[in-house]
């Protein structure tokens, strides 16, 4: 038994070894590989290679190899493009025995590096997976591959007045399976909750090229461990997902929305309480942009802006959404919300705006979406998307404007601002410090300072936006050594031979 | 020389609560009209009417004439709302014209009776009626010319800037015309329709909305005002346009040119 024991411990040792050394034992993709790759999968345009024997031109691979913020540059040869999860199981197969590692990638539309690859890695793309595979319109429950894109599902189910459980800002072209894989936030999660309690099931091809197939539609399924649990958020580094199954809500047949202009910080968590309290089960968003952010959103045209009146002595905004399934019965809960919030005493709020009409509502949604553009227009951002308690989101603002100050790089010609906003709802800011480059002395300034600030928090040093390439080296910040080493024997358990994303999430 | 005896400058305003522009229309079974059963907002140009009212409040100097704007709404019991959107707005006051909800739509000619005899029933008061160029329900974009005629007011429409002179009694107007802009002088009292580039209609704010419930809203019947709302058009029907149908991918050039035979395309020799 204690030998055994011993056994086990020294095999563990060996698999949580970093991964990046068995990296550098992976193999690159060979003509013979290319060549059984065309054998496996059916429709030869599926096949991608700018080695000799597909010799596709390297620019096609660009988009492929390249992640659209332009930061990070794969040197991938070949990309697959499988239409059944079959043909993804060869692949996998023969990769697992070649050790060559692969990329699984989705509408490549991630902020951190997850979805390219870091060497010569083979890139497979889920993007010729797009069947859905069923709909109940009763239930809501969708099965559908998982490359389907996020906006045409949510087109599918719209006849059927259901809606996805989530929506993010790249819903053009993210598909779903990247969705799960990385666990994505976005603007319904309030309401609706995480990815890991709407999606049902999955179906997911395993590093030796098994199939996973947990596809259920059940709501309740309590037999044994919940193995589906460990691939959503896990970047791919585990498994491919080619399968979904999730819960869709049925779609609300009122919004309205209000912006608040709010004289001190302080009031957000007291008015986020009322709010809760009144709106109840129709409140479907609550974001805050401090003032900062909002006036960088008006000055690039972001939304129609608020008159200075109603601006005047604002220290923050906060963004409250209702969606619901009666709209007297939604407007009479907000308007008697708005008198209380106007009537009280000592008012939490200065003043606002209530939409008119939908385009409107767009308009002041546009002012708290339109932040991120706007960053863009202003200037190189660096953003830090943190999970922080929400009675620090102010403090963690200061106290990184103040850290800029006290180093002296707080002037136009090196940082032009710090800004907060993000979803209160959920504990996420983000966190976006504008300068007018990319400098190492500012790069020193923030980090690993932001990073110890978040973990004096307990905070996360990644809400929504994933680990990816960009923050493994921040990951202990937020979790400790225990957990990231049975992160680790995880890991070796599914992909003993790290073929499965390399370098992504663990390092 | 401005006027000894200060006189109110009394501007009327007519909404219409119609389907909103970002709704996707959809023909009822009966082939009768479209589903009405969706978001309902003040007609686009009828809030551009409001907005310049209210601009015209503000950019006079202060302790000049005073301006009164009154809204008005011909419409089931639901228009209530898009009057008090217009009183939110900044509207003073308003007239509801209350038809039952079944009622079918008022036609431009009925809604011009209907207003010209509000303005009788003001002891012909107004000074300017600013109205929408157009509802976007059924665009029929008469109203406004119709009022003029029955009132045998001037009338500059489609306006894009709107320039009062109090002491002149008189209002410049500059219109969007074909190939440019026009302007024109149009003496008080008159009508104004609006185009949609004569301003951006601002949000309503909280202050506002809770004061404009307090706002007074006098409700009225059509007998009250002695108009028939009867229309003189009848629907017979209202369909969908055709489908667009959707192509499809060719593996050859052999296949297109099959494929086209068979649409009936021939080669030009």
């Amino acid at each position: 038994m204690s030998r055994l024991w011993h056994w086990s411990r020294r095999c563990s040792r060996i698999f949580t070894r970093p991964n990046s050394s068995l990296a550098s034992q992976l193999n690159s993709v060979t003509d013979a590989d290319v060549l059984h790759f065309s054998k496996i999968l059916s429709s030869p345009s599926s096949v991608l290679s700018i080695l000799p024997s597909i010799s596709t031109s390297p620019e096609e691979l660009d988009i492929y190899n390249n992640d659209w913020m332009g930061k990070y540059f794969g040197k991938s040869t070949t990309v697959l493009k499988p239409k059944t999860t079959e043909e993804v199981s060869q692949i996998v197969k023969w990769c697992n025995d070649k050790r060559i590692g692969i990329v699984p990638q989705g509408g490549n539309t991630g902020l951190v590096g997850g979805s390219v690859p870091l060497r010569d890695e083979v890139i497979l793309s889920l993007s010729n997976m797009t069947q859905v595979r069923s709909f109940d319109p009763i239930s809501g429950i969708l099965v559908t591959d998982a490359g389907c894109i996020l906006q045409s599902l949510t087109d599918y189910v719209a006849p059927h007045n259901h809606i996805m459980p989530l929506d993010l800002g790249a819903k053009g072209s993210c598909q779903i399976g990247g969705n799960v894989s990385t666990n994505a936030g976005g603007l319904r999660l309030l309401r609706y909750g995480s990815l890991h309690g709407s999606v049902l099931g999955l179906e997911v091809v395993l590093p030796d090229g098994s199939i996973l197939d947990q596809l259920t539609t059940l709501r309740k399924d309590n037999t044994g461990y919940d193995l589906k649990q460990l691939f959503i958020g896990a970047e791919g580094t585990l498994g491919i997902i080619t399968g979904v199954s999730i819960l869709t809500p049925p779609a609300p047949q009122a919004s309205n929305n209000v912006i608040l202009a709010l004289p001190r910080f302080e009031n957000v968590l007291p008015l986020y309480k009322t709010v809760k309290r009144q709106l109840s089960e129709i409140l479907s968003a609550f974001e805050f942009i401090d003032r900062t952010a909002y006036d960088l959103a008006v000055k690039h045209g972001q939304g129609r802006a608020l008159s200075e009146e109603e601006v005047e002595g604002a220290e923050c905004f906060v963004l409250v959404e209702t969606s619901g399934g009666r709209r007297e019965h939604d407007e009479e809960k907000l308007n008697d919300l708005l008198e209380s919030l106007l009537e009280a005493e000592e008012p939490l709020i200065n003043t606002g705006v209530l939409a008119q009409n939908p385009a409107q509502f767009s308009s002041l949604w546009a002012l708290r979406e339109g932040v991120t553009e706007a960053v863009s227009k202003e200037g190189k951002a660096y953003k830090y998307d943190i999970s922080v308690p929400l009675s620090t989101f102010k403090e963690c603002v200061d106290l990184t404007r103040e850290r800029l100050r006290s180093k002296g790089l707080l002037n136009g010609d090196q940082v032009k601002a710090v800004i907060g906003y993000g979803h209160v709802g959920d504990g996420n800011l983000h966190l976006n410090v504008i300068a007018k480059a990319y400098t190492p002395e500012i790069q020193d300034a923030l980090e690993p300072f932001v990073f110890e600030l978040v973990a004096s928090h307990r905070g996360s040093v990644s809400a929504e936006h994933g680990i990816g390439a960009m923050k493994t080296h921040a990951l202990h910040y937020s979790k400790d050594e225990t957990s990231i080493a049975w992160m680790k024997k995880i890991k070796a358990i599914f992909d003993p031979n790290g073929i499965m994303n390399p370098g992504k999430v663990l390092e | 020389m401005r006027p000894s005896t200060t006189r109110l400058l009394n501007i009327l305003v007519p909404v219409k609560r119609a389907v909103d522009y970002a709704v996707k229309i959809r023909v009822n079974p009966q082939q009768t009209g479209v589903d009405l059963n969706v978001k309902h907002s003040m007609n686009p140009f009828d809030e551009i009417a409001i907005e310049e009212a209210v601009r015209i409040r503000e950019r006079l100097p202060k302790g000049s004439e005073p301006v009164t704007i009154t809204a008005l709404t011909i419409g089931p019991p639901k228009s209530v709302e898009t009057l008090r959107t217009a009183l939110a707005m900044g509207a003073d006051a308003a007239f509801h014209v209350e038809l039952p909800e079944t009622a079918p739509a008022p036609e431009p000619l009925g809604v011009a009776k209907a207003v010209q005899a509000i303005i009788e029933k003001q002891q012909n008061s107004v000074d300017m009626v600013i109205l929408g160029k157009q509802s976007i329900d059924d665009d029929l974009g008469q109203t406004g010319q119709m009022l003029a005629g029955l009132l045998d007011w001037g009338q500059a429409t489609y306006a894009s800037k709107v320039d009062l002179d109090l002491d002149q009694k008189n209002a410049v107007i500059t219109r969007e015309i074909d190939g440019g802009l026009e302007q024109v002088c149009v003496k008080f009292p008159l009508i104004v329709t609006t185009d949609l580039r004569l301003n951006e209609p601002r949000y309503a704010s909280l202050p506002n909305i809770m004061k404009a419930k307090k706002k007074p809203v006098t409700k009225l019947t059509p007998a009250d005002l002695g108009v028939s709302f009867k229309p003189q058009m009848e629907v017979i029907k209202v369909t969908e346009p055709p489908k667009r149908v959707g192509g499809t991918k060719v593996e050859s050039v052999d296949e297109l040119v099959e494929k086209l035979k068979a649409a009936g395309f021939t080669a030009v020799s």
